[in-house]
């Protein structure tokens, strides 16, 4: 009787296993599902995965002001980091969480491998699109029609920090084009700093730059993926980083190490062109810095231009097999939108809302002391509106960073280019869709 | 003094005594240095864990990295009591679920492992080399690779995200069966369990009176490295649980490191709490090694 347990087990495991290996994209079948999402009878609970610091306080509010849908908070490591694998094997083992935070990068990964569940005939989800900032809502719905399978949660628009003191000092003036940045880099350089680092593991902000570019690495017809890492747009952002490797006007410190928040701190690096969530990352690293630094926006590839990127950001997704995606899109909306809510998520887990009212909460209107007074969440909330809607991410996104990662590891070391590793990333992604049955062109 | 008769004796006495003592000398100091870099390299990175933990957040950056600062002694106390407070001290939590993990597990795991050890050495019966050769296998088997399987089936009878998820799997030790077995063979001899046989004893009572006894140094073996596995088990925790209140402090302390893009007050959390999860370990070690070392070196003499 074990044996034959076990032996069933052990099948059933491998089964699925197969299945989602198999599964292959689905962007074109079935619609929506309108209408098929009505309210369960009696009190339910809810499910629901975070690795935000502080997001079961969140949840606490909720529960305390919802009787009956109550939600049960669980946790894990960030994304990428274990949890997206968790949410896979839970799905596979048909015991997923009702709801879980997906990152907008990840987002593809999932609707490929038919893990969301498409929440557009709930109540007040497809109302809700004016709510949020236009490209956090079109990386939820994917383009498609009548569909919606997650509700934006935070966003990562991106600015300029720059050591404004130092900048005056040195009589140099602040960028406004990367024309510009390159000129001050040279200056910096002369005074034997550099302007910033480049960041081989943060693919995604180098995503985030040719986004800003209006540039796209994937792409995706309803029927074929397309990816275009050497697309225009991203080799001239690759050409022009890579000028600067070569001049040695940039770090190859990696971001977000020990030794790179020294350098912030000792004066070493002048600028970081990051996202919203950095105002803290820059707070706690460089302490002895503060009242020195401001925000800009992004420079420009034309002057005058007004184009933004995003660095990171995420949603709150009702995960396939949920018993109750109504009640689930219900606090799902409520997470993202309820001005208490918003509060405390970025109190306790430094999150910059992607609903369009979070902008103006008091703590986004307040002066930031560290910044000399600026208040700098001004600066972001037009960068949020100046990000190019409809950047598509691919579906093997874990993938492509770690290759595209290796290639300017190499790059920044002197053997290759950041171009070559595009190249390189370019043709392992396309076997990687391959390897998984995605249809992709060639 | 006779001052005429004893120089050369005296000479010779000492030059005899100093050839072996200068190779003595020579590979002494080898043996001290070769030690030394060694002790040097396993105790810097603790050192470093030390040092950082009495430092405030700002202070990483800006101070020696291995060197303490003017107010350390208030700063290491003052970061310990914000580390156990943080989050309704949910770390304080974390090291008791992995002193409960690692310690019942370790316990039931050495129990088990002896008794079966000592059942494949001294019980003669059909298919006793096959299991033994079973078991031997699974410890070729890295306990990852067993750890999506045992998801799996786990969610099948609804026992993921339980204490029971984590504790399950960490009772089985193959390494343990083969050293019981190894160590039972050699010190417990067939006459003395023929005799207690003959006194009356049952074979239960046998195990635990005799067996377990003449076979603890091997016990106190098992029990350390089966801790050491536990406490330090990351995979299978990170894929069964997902309630941080079951959360082993390896875990958690993963998840912490994993957000500070969020929060970079978690930083400081991440180091004084590492250095907090090896407290117990360490004590594990300096209190059970003079079990381990008298225990080995008990018999060979005899």
């Amino acid at each position: 009787m074990k044996s034959t347990f076990k032996r069933t087990a052990t099948a059933a495991a491998l089964v699925s296993a197969l299945a989602l290996a198999g599964c292959t994209a689905t962007s074109t079948e079935e619609p929506a599902a309108s209408g098929e999402c009505a309210p369960s009878d009696g009190p339910v609970t809810l499910t629901f995965t975070s690795w935000v610091p502080g997001m079961d306080q969140v949840v606490a509010l909720w529960n305390e002001q919802n009787p009956d849908i109550q939600v049960e908070f669980q946790t894990g490591p960030s994304g990428n980091s274990g949890t997206y694998q968790n949410f896979f094997n839970e799905i596979a083992a048909g015991n997923a969480a009702d709801l879980g935070q997906i990152e907008y990068d990840a987002l593809p990964n999932f609707r490929v491998q038919d893990g969301l569940e498409n929440i557009a005939a709930c109540a007040g989800v497809a109302e809700a699109s004016d709510d949020f900032v236009e490209w956090t809502w079109s990386q939820v719905t994917f383009g498609e029609a009548d569909a919606v399978y997650a509700i934006p949660q935070d966003s990562g628009p991106i600015a300029m920090y720059y050591r404004a003191d130092l900048f005056e000092q040195a009589g140099i003036a602040v960028p406004t084009t990367w024309e510009e940045y390159r000129v001050a880099a040279e200056q910096i350089a002369a005074q034997g700093a550099f302007i910033t680092n480049f960041p081989k593991t943060d693919v995604n902000w180098f995503a985030g730059m040719v986004w800003q570019n209006d540039g796209q690495w994937f792409a995706n017809d309803g029927e074929n993926w397309d990816v275009q890492l050497t697309s225009d747009k991203s080799v001239e952002v690759a050409d022009y980083w890579q000028a600067m490797i070569d001049d040695g006007l940039v770090s190859a410190l990696p971001s977000f190490s020990d030794e790179w928040n020294a350098s912030f701190n000792t004066g070493a690096q002048w600028t970081w062109i990051s996202a919203v969530w950095g105002a803290g990352t820059i707070r706690s690293g460089a302490p002895d810095t503060a009242g020195n630094w401001r925000v800009a926006p992004m420079p420009q590839w034309e002057a005058g231009g007004e184009a933004a990127g995003n660095w990171g950001g995420s949603s709150t997704a009702v995960l396939k097999g949920s018993d109750h995606p109504y009640e689930a899109a219900q606090f799902a909306l409520w997470l993202n939108s309820d001005p208490e809510a918003l509060a405390l998520a970025n109190e306790l887990g430094g999150l910059y809302p992607a609903s369009k009212a979070g902008a103006t909460l008091p703590v986004f209107t307040a002066d930031q002391e560290f910044y000399g007074g600026q208040k700098i969440y001004e600066v972001f909330a037009q960068a949020s509106e100046w990000v190019i809607p409809n950047f598509i991410w691919g579906p093997t996104m874990t993938q492509t960073y770690t290759d595209v990662s290796d290639g300017f590891g190499t790059a920044l070391s002197g053997g290759g280019t950041l171009l070559d590793a595009l190249t390189a990333g370019q043709q392992s992604t396309i076997d990687a869709l391959k390897a998984q049955s995605i249809p992709v062109k060639e | 003094m006779t001052t005429t008769q004893s120089p050369t004796a005296h000479t010779r006495s000492t030059s005899s005594r100093k050839g072996p003592m200068r190779e003595n000398v020579l590979s002494r100091s080898a043996a001290m240095l070769i030690m030394g870099v060694f002790t040097i390299y396993f105790l810097t990175p603790i050192w470093w864990l030390l040092v950082s933990s009495t430092k405030r957040l700002d202070q990483f950056t800006s101070t020696a990295p291995l060197w303490f600062t003017p107010d350390s002694f208030v700063a290491f106390f003052d970061n310990i009591g914000r580390l156990f407070a943080y989050n309704d001290g949910i770390f304080g939590q974390w090291i008791l679920n992995s002193v409960l993990y690692s310690g019942v597990g370790a316990l039931l795991g050495t129990l088990f492992a002896a008794m079966c050890g000592y059942a494949l050495a001294k019980y003669r019966f059909r298919g006793r080399e096959v299991i033994f050769n079973v078991v031997l296998s699974g410890v070729l088997v890295p306990a990852t690779a067993l750890a999506l399987p045992l998801f799996l089936i786990f969610s099948q009878i609804g026992l993921t995200n339980t204490y029971w998820a984590v504790f399950l799997p960490s009772l089985v030790s193959p390494f343990g069966v083969y050293l019981s077995r190894i160590f039972a063979a050699a010190s417990v001899p067939d006459e003395l369990i023929e005799a207690a046989r003959l006194d009356g004893s049952g074979e239960v009572r046998t195990f635990f009176v005799l067996g377990v006894r003449l076979m603890s140094p091997a016990l106190v073996t098992i029990f350390l490295f089966q801790f050491v596995l536990i406490w330090n088990n990351f995979f299978l925790p990170l894929i069964m649980l997902r309630d941080q209140a079951l959360f082993p402090v390896t875990l958690g302390l993963f998840a912490w490191n994993s957000s500070i893009g969020q929060n970079p007050d978690l930083r400081l959390f991440v180091i004084v709490g590492a250095f907090v999860s090896i407290v117990p370990l360490i004590i594990a070690f300096l209190s059970l090694q003079r079990f381990w070392s008298s225990g080995l070196a008990a018999g060979s003499v005899k």
